[in-house]
């Protein structure tokens, strides 16, 4: 049967299809649900209340991670030391006793395997290419980056997945971001999808699902694809998505959850088929001269307000669209900058290296090789490293990197969301500046009145050495 | 879930573009277990301002926020929902919506309205002095000076709003087309179907 050419996402909703309604709406299955503290528990309240189970606990995983401390979670004894926060407390207690009590895997707080849930997922082989894959969090479209149609949901979404392993959703139009050429030595894929973002704008992808098509990607590593459709959702687009290749199955083959024996030749002869068909067409299309991509930060509030180290804080006025201009505005007098001033004259007094988007085995060696030997300015006050899970934590200390960054004078924390997020105790104090490896420079995202400039783990690293937001090739 | 057909009375002229769910719930909210006691800190950043719309005495209790473009961008948090619910918001208007927010919003019967930036800037000039008035069932906006917009909304999403349904109660109702699709996916894709029973 001759079929008409589709899209990796396409294929990936029609191979999901439990049916379609009158009115289009499609009751889509869900093979992957990743659970964490935060957007979980009125979930976990409504089935009771409504006497529903979990439909297939086998596919749902839960692990803390928004709001544990990433201080040592053992004393000298091995005992548990309690939560300070009672509210943190109470929150991270109900999902340890909710995923026993509806039959889900769980891992606490001192299992090897806890984590930021979008490290947990790929690292485990849960996350697999071709699932869809949903969690009560937006950057979920990180998983796109092994080929799943990853996304995030609210909580009354949770229930409906935790009760039907189903979603009732509308499909949503194709955008391709192209990115032709090479990416210059010392640009990292946190500075190709900052500058994508700065391309397309936060709402650039709204009503979109992203395809990242072009030789950069397929020459990217799988760590790196994480990390680009991990801020899909900052260009407005709810999932983002790499193809599947042999680097993908290469990342995947042998770990825990991942398929074995004759599945797993029988899942890679599959995943071998997703890729967008010769002819498909996408409904949107936005191409990107990877020779363009310089190393990149953020100067205002937002995720679009993207600008190469090289460059200078905009003045509200060079926008055309004048409420862009009076958004810009507030943005400079939150972030206590000036038209005109250059980035890499702009002082830190924080650093941190960690979050979903760069907490991996490979974002904390790009980090340790630029602080190698190295010290931590004297005007940064505090500057930490957060691997992104257990297993990343284990494996940075087996490569010794960790006493790198405590040489350099950076701290060596616990796995969780840290800094990213004010949940938790790590924050960063009003009106000071920190060059984050995070997702997020909105308002009072690490702390009130704190002022986020979003970096690579290697820009961070080398705000860490020089004080100042800086170009990492100048250190090289 | 109340059925919701009509949302009257007056409106925040917020106006605000961008809007992300930070700004609407900021995160050391979100360490709650319930849904409700939210209203309390939306907005928190926003009316640390004296003159902040949200604290305005003739808006107490307005059901409607007019706003600007992408409005709900960010995080997934349902608690920036639940935030308007408890401040008494059952419609926010505005140019353009992210896509997790208008979802969030819908199954807690929030209206999201979607209108051209014209319709919102006069809305936002009758906001400044008199109500406003949304009627779900002719999907229209209409003001006392014979404004009238019509809006264009998802009709699964307007017949459950106007119904008050459950989605939860709906889907499960589907149980024998969820077996079939399950059925087929073991047999043919087994390695989707084993999740953490599978363990090395």
């Amino acid at each position: 049967m001759a079929s008409k050419p589709r899209t990796l996402y396409e294929k990936i909703w029609d191979a999901h299809l439990v049916e379609r309604r009158e009115d289009g709406t499609c009751l889509i299955y869900i093979d992957r649900h990743l659970v964490h503290e935060v957007t979980s528990p009125q979930a976990f309240e409504a089935l009771r209340l409504s006497g529903r189970k979990v439909r297939r606990p086998e596919l749902t995983l839960a692990v803390p991670d928004h709001n544990l401390p990433t201080t040592a979670r053992l004393d000298e004894k091995g005992h548990r030391i309690p939560i300070a926060d009672p509210q943190s407390a109470q929150q991270l207690a109900a999902l340890e006793s909710n995923a026993p009590e509806f039959g889900i895997r769980y891992f606490g707080a001192t299992d090897i395997h806890q984590g930021i849930v979008h490290v947990v997922g790929p690292e485990l082989g849960f996350s697999l290419p071709g699932a869809t894959i949903v969690c009560g969090d937006s950057h979920t479209s990180c998983h796109g980056g092994i080929g799943a149609l990853a996304f995030g949901i609210g909580t009354s979404e949770v229930e409906h997945v935790l009760a039907s392993q189903t979603l009732l959703l509308t499909q949503s139009k194709t955008m391709e971001v192209r990115v032709e050429g090479e990416l210059s030595p010392g640009v990292t894929p946190k500075d190709l999808i900052l500058h994508i973002i700065g391309t397309i704008g936060t709402a650039g992808g709204t009503g979109h699902v992203i395809e990242y098509r072009g030789k950069v990607f397929e020459e990217m590593s799988i760590e790196g694809r994480l990390t680009v459709c991990n801020m899909s959702i900052e260009g407005g687009a709810r999932a983002g998505l790499v193809a599947p290749d042999e680097k993908t199955f290469a990342y995947l083959k042998g770990r825990e959850y991942a398929p074995k024996g004759e599945d797993w030749d029988r899942a890679v002869a599959y995943w071998k088929t997703l890729k967008t068909d010769e002819g498909a067409s996408f409904d949107k299309s936005v191409v990107i001269d990877a020779a363009t991509v310089e190393p990149t930060v953020t100067w205002g509030t937002s995720p679009e307000d993207t600008v190469s180290i090289g460059g200078e804080v905009p003045a509200p006025e060079s926008f055309a669209d004048p409420s862009k201009q009076k958004a810009a505005q507030a943005s400079l007098n939150y972030m206590g900058l000036q038209p005109g001033q250059k980035m890499s004259d702009i002082e830190v007094q924080n650093v941190f290296i960690g979050s979903c988007t760069n907490s991996r085995i490979e974002d904390l060696r790009a980090a340790a090789e630029v602080l190698k030997g190295r010290s931590k300015a004297p005007g940064v006050k505090w500057a930490i490293v957060v691997p992104g899970s257990g297993l990343v934590k284990k494996q940075a200390e087996e490569e010794g990197l960790d006493k790198i960054f405590i040489e350099a004078g950076l701290e060596w924390r616990e796995p969780g969301c840290s800094a990213c997020l004010g949940m938790n105790p790590d924050k960063v104090p009003p009106e000071e500046r920190c060059a984050s490896t995070s997702n997020r420079n909105f308002v009072g995202r690490q702390g009130p009145g704190a002022r986020t400039h979003l970096v690579s783990p290697a820009m961070a690293a080398a705000a860490a050495v020089t004080g100042k937001l800086t170009d990492v090739r100048e250190l090289r | 879930m109340d059925p919701v057909r009509e949302v009257e009375g007056r409106a925040y002229p917020f106006g605000l573009k961008n809007v992300d769910t930070d700004i609407i719930i900021p995160a050391h909210w979100l360490k709650t277990i319930s849904r409700e006691g939210l209203g309390e800190g939306a907005f928190e950043a926003l009316r640390k301002d004296e003159n902040n719309v949200f604290d305005r005495p003739e808006f107490a209790g307005a059901p409607i926020i007019v706003a600007g473009d992408n409005f709900g961008c960010g995080s997934s948090r349902e608690h920036a929902a639940w935030a308007l619910l408890d401040m008494g918001v059952k419609a926010v208007i505005a140019p353009s919506f992210s896509d997790i927010f208008s979802g969030n919003a819908f199954k807690n019967g929030i209206l999201t309205v979607a209108l051209p930036q014209e319709a919102i800037d006069r809305l936002m000039e009758v906001a400044e002095t008199d109500p406003i008035s949304i009627d779900l069932e002719n999907q229209t906006v209409t003001t006392p000076f014979q404004d009238r917009f019509t809006f264009e909304i998802d009709p699964f999403r307007k017949h459950c709003l106007m119904e008050g349904l459950d989605e939860v109660g709906l889907t499960l109702e589907r149980d024998s087309a969820i077996a079939g699709y399950e059925a087929r996916q073991t047999g043919e894709m087994p390695w989707y179907a084993k999740g953490t029973a599978l363990s090395a």
